[in-house]
């Protein structure tokens, strides 16, 4: 090869940059509806929502409750209204399916062996539902006492 | 590297948070929400609340109970508009607003906890 012709391929070899892009396909906004895997994936994570309405509520309680009596019993009514009833039953729900959820991660977080076997996903959870039991019972005394 | 920490920092106080959530909130919502105002159960009186409330220890409870689950609520409230609604570009915007109301629900509670008479 000549000295000219390795020349001209130094300066007509031209590199054009490569830019590589993923193929992707355009996820709808609405995928959590297409299996119930995914919507039940939705509804969990949005479970956090009638979480944080209970703190708000309660705050409001809290304050109604510093302002004397009559406060209180205001908002004693308002929890009578079916607004307030309709939305804090669904809360409620909400709320055990959070509670449920979390409760049954137990066994996905941590595989317990007894005697070389895995126990039941049951069973490592079942220590959850027991304590929340008892406090909600503790709760629930103080509160009745 | 700081923003992992960061990321570990919130993890821990969402996933503080679902717990208390988890135990406590269904019996209080249970309560207050449903069995007294459909009078399946017999509310306490204005008196006995009041009592209970002036107590340091149940004013420590109500703050755990108040803040911890904002912040599980923050966390978990901005991946499902992260996720859910790709609104990716608005990141910064649903980060202040979510962890944003959970300090102030925080102060209040504080607020409200510390000036009982």
């Amino acid at each position: 090869m000549s000295a000219v012709n390795r020349e001209t391929i130094k300066t007509t070899a031209v590199y054009t940059e490569f830019h590589p892009r993923w193929y992707r396909e355009r996820v709808s906004v609405y995928w959590w509806l297409g299996q119930w895997q995914y919507l039940k994936f939705i509804l969990r994570e949005l479970s956090s929502v009638p979480v944080a309405i209970f703190v708000v509520i309660t705050l409001f309680q809290l304050r109604a409750l510093l302002s004397g009596p009559a406060a209180y019993a205001r908002f004693e009514h308002w929890l009578r209204t079916p607004g307030a009833i309709v939305l804090n039953v669904i809360s409620f729900f909400f709320v055990l399916l959070h509670t449920i959820t979390w409760f049954n991660l137990a066994p996905r977080a941590m595989a317990i062996r007894m005697r070389g076997k895995r126990l039941p996903d049951l069973l490592v959870a079942a220590p959850n539902y027991a304590l929340w039991l008892v406090v909600s019972v503790v709760v629930a005394w103080f509160i009745l006492r | 590297m700081k923003r992992q920490s960061n990321e570990a920092f919130f993890w821990m106080l969402f996933s503080a948070g679902g717990v208390v959530a988890a135990l406590l909130i269904p019996g209080h919502l249970f309560l207050f929400g449903v069995a007294f105002p459909l009078g399946w159960i017999q509310p306490p009186t204005y008196e006995h609340l009041l009592a209970l409330v002036r107590l340091p220890v149940t004013r420590i409870y109500l703050f755990v109970l108040c803040s911890l689950p904002l912040f599980h609520w923050a966390h978990r409230f901005r991946y499902t508009l992260y996720d859910g609604l790709q609104v990716k570009h608005l990141n910064e915007v649903i980060f202040s607003l979510c962890y944003g109301g959970a300090v102030v629900g925080t102060v209040v509670a504080g607020y409200l906890l510390w000036n009982i008479a």
